[in-house]
């Protein structure tokens, strides 16, 4: 098991043509995820080459999912172009859009995500993110398959690179689930949502949450964490050097006055039994003792 | 990006909201121009990206065109809050009624618009919900309804903005929502939002943030950007792509991903605590490529700054795998010795990964002078603190 993405998951890209897609396409069907198509308004009937397998590019998702019966869409689609490429993946009622497209303006997935919740269909993760991925059954986004195995351990994080750090360090005990969501202002699926979701699922023993400055996500997170989550979570939160009023890197890591600072976060979580790392490695060993205990 | 008031109520003007622009001017004699011009008595007001001006003496009152030269002289050069004053905004002196509150924003956490309204304008308006609750008004707003006259109107009425200014600030809240949207505005803020006496309701000041983002559907935008203020190792890797901020300490970082760049600073600090409190110089992410081109341009802006002492370059090998990043490092050393730069700082490389094994393998065969390979992230941030430190 694991959380929002199977082994029977039907995976279609939007934007497979392009070139970060078909790199990345590439790389998914090659840790076996199930890749029944792309979209393409322009080379629609056609289908595109990977490594000896034909992948058939559709002109709309509409079209792909009445074919394929595709039930994810990953979309490499440029900033511009990312809100309808969205839009048309609710329209066509995809239960699980995966947006890596990095530099979407804010009001755009604000509409997109506003969609959403009233299509009531379709769970959106991203934008601005490395995607998802369940080792060993399927790859939805760009992180790499190699890093770590299956395991019990599930993992949710607003950095891709630190996503991939952490699955290396504990690439020893593996993961269920590990999902990158991203560190924009407004995305799909929050840390609260694969909490939930982690604590849901029967093959996951216990979290990593990694979060950045910005905004007060980690901070609701403990919150739900209190009332809701009864599997030990170790947290880790980037950004305590960060200065105040400067966006680091992603759109949303900025320190506003005295808001969305790493100290308030580590205390949040601090104050609810997380125990939070003060270095990635050191945020690994805590989970480390932790899976040791449970074993024994 | 944030604007300066005057730009953001040239915005406001462009999208119908009344306001009043005024005369913008860099030296005392242009304040005494644009006081003439005016006429009768004006505000002389400082234009830096941060808020509480008036407190600092960054607003000020003149009579007459001598005062304002006066007052411009005492205003420019002041330093508020880090932030120097170089340009002046001066306006005619309003006759104020009333002031109040009002903001359009991206509510992060409900993951749609918020707009915070209040009556009690002109203070802090974080103060206001501190001591007053009652007097701020928090409204929803929903991305696919947006606001409309109706809406508006709901927005003014909780805001408890008096029955005799409603039918006036009506139409402004509608113009402001379309300056937040057309704009491509994470914020949009008017504080005050001032009733004149003569009824009419105008924006006395105003704060903006662009999502850059969005640039490219808004050319129009880069006339916004203040290249004087911008810190020249700052401006100097934005005209080379990089995503750059400058701190304070003496370890530069180069990282990839914003998240592992982020971590690095703080591991850079931790360590450094050992060392005296060495602290990290900068964020620097080269992305997920790291080619050759990118991290020379990475390394360039980094020993250009004269307050490093060493430079700590922490990859972690995902997409791309470390024997290419090695590579990359190896050609960025050759590419800067061809323009005329060497290395002179030590530097301290962290590869993990994919392909790490090669990646080290290729960094020990080309033996560059002053870089020593520390394979894990806590251990090289503590190398680079410590050669910083000496």
């Amino acid at each position: 098991m694991s959380i929002f993405l199977t082994k029977d998951s039907k995976v279609i890209v939007q934007g497979m043509t392009g070139s970060e897609g078909t790199k990345h396409t590439t790389r998914m069907l090659a840790s076996g995820t199930n890749i029944v198509g792309g979209v393409n308004p322009r080379k629609a009937g056609q289908s595109q080459d990977f490594d000896g397998k034909a992948v058939p590019v559709f002109g709309t998702v509409a079209d792909a999912v009445k074919e394929t019966g595709a039930n994810v869409s990953v979309i490499f689609v440029p900033p511009k172009f990312t809100k309808d490429a969205v839009l048309e993946a609710i329209e066509a009622e995809v239960p699980l859009v995966v947006v890596i497209t990095e530099g979407v303006p804010v009001h755009d997935t604000a509409a997109f995500f506003a969609a959403a919740q009233a299509s009531g269909k379709t769970r959106i993760i991203g934008p601005n993110c490395p995607g998802i991925i369940t080792p060993g059954e399927s790859n939805a986004g760009i992180i790499p398959a190699d890093i770590a195995g299956q395991g019990r351990i599930g993992l949710v994080s607003k950095s891709g690179t630190l996503t991939y750090q952490m699955m290396y360090e504990l690439r020893d005990f593996g993961f269920s689930t590990a999902i990158g969501i991203g560190g924009d202002p407004i995305i799909g699926t929050t840390h609260i949502d694969a909490l939930r979701a982690f604590q849901d699922d029967p093959d996951t023993d216990a979290i990593v949450m990694i979060g950045e400055i910005g905004g007060d996500a980690e901070e609701r997170a403990a919150a739900f964490i209190k009332e809701n989550v009864t599997k030990p979570v170790v947290g880790y939160v980037a950004g305590f050097t960060a200065p105040e009023g400067k966006t680091m890197g992603h759109a949303g890591a900025i320190v506003s006055g005295s808001s969305g600072t790493a100290a308030a976060k580590q205390e949040a979580l601090e104050a609810v039994g997380v125990k939070v790392g003060k270095t990635p490695s050191e945020t690994a060993n805590l989970m480390r003792e932790i899976m040791q205990g449970l074993s024994k | 990006m944030d604007l300066m008031e005057f730009q953001a109520k040239t915005v406001f003007a462009k999208h119908g909201v009344r306001t009043t622009v005024g005369a913008v001017v860099t030296t005392p004699e242009e304040a005494r121009a644009a006081a003439e011009k005016i006429g009768g008595r004006v505000v002389v007001k400082a234009q830096v990206k941060t808020g509480g001006r008036g407190k600092a003496g960054g607003v000020k009152l003149a009579s007459n065109p001598d005062e304002a030269e006066e007052k411009a002289r005492e205003i420019l050069g002041l330093d508020i809050k880090g932030h120097v004053v170089k340009i002046l905004n001066i306006v005619p002196a309003a006759a104020i009624g009333e002031e109040y509150y009002f903001s359009f924003l991206i509510d992060r956490a409900n993951r749609n618009y918020l707009c915070i309204a209040s009556a009690a304008g002109g203070m802090e308006i974080e103060e206001v919900a501190h001591t007053n609750p009652d007097a701020v008004a928090k409204i929803s707003i929903d991305p696919a309804t947006g606001v409309d006259e109706a809406k508006a109107r709901e927005i003014a009425v909780a805001a408890k903005y008096p029955a005799d200014v409603i039918d006036a600030v009506v139409p402004e809240i509608v113009k402001l929502y379309d300056v937040f949207i057309a704009e491509d505005a994470s914020l949009v803020e008017v504080n005050p939002l001032v009733k004149l006496e003569d009824g009419n309701v105008e924006a006395l000041d105003g704060k903006v943030t662009l999502d850059e983002n969005a640039d490219f559907r808004h050319p129009d935008h880069a006339e916004f950007e203040d290249v004087s203020a911008a810190d020249p190792l700052e401006a100097a890797a934005k005209a080379k792509g990089l995503n750059y901020v400058k701190l304070d300490g003496s370890v530069g970082i180069i990282g990839n991903g914003a998240g592992l760049v982020m971590s690095t600073l703080d591991v850079v600090a931790y360590a450094g605590e050992e060392f005296g409190g060495v602290k990290p110089a900068n964020f620097l992410d080269i992305g997920g490529g790291a080619s050759a081109e990118v991290m020379a341009n990475g390394l360039e802006i980094i020993i250009s700054d004269p307050q490093v002492q060493s430079v700590f370059v922490n990859v972690f090998g995902g997409i791309t795998a470390c024997d290419a990043v090695a590579n990359g490092i190896v050609q960025a050393f050759e590419l800067l010795s061809s323009r005329g730069e060497a290395v002179t700082k030590p530097l301290v490389v962290r590869l993990d990964g994919n392909n790490a094994e090669e990646g080290r393998r290729i960094l020990d065969e080309a033996g560059l002078a002053g870089l020593e390979r520390v394979d894990t992230m806590d251990g090289a941030a503590k190398r680079a603190a410590e050669l910083a430190a000496k």
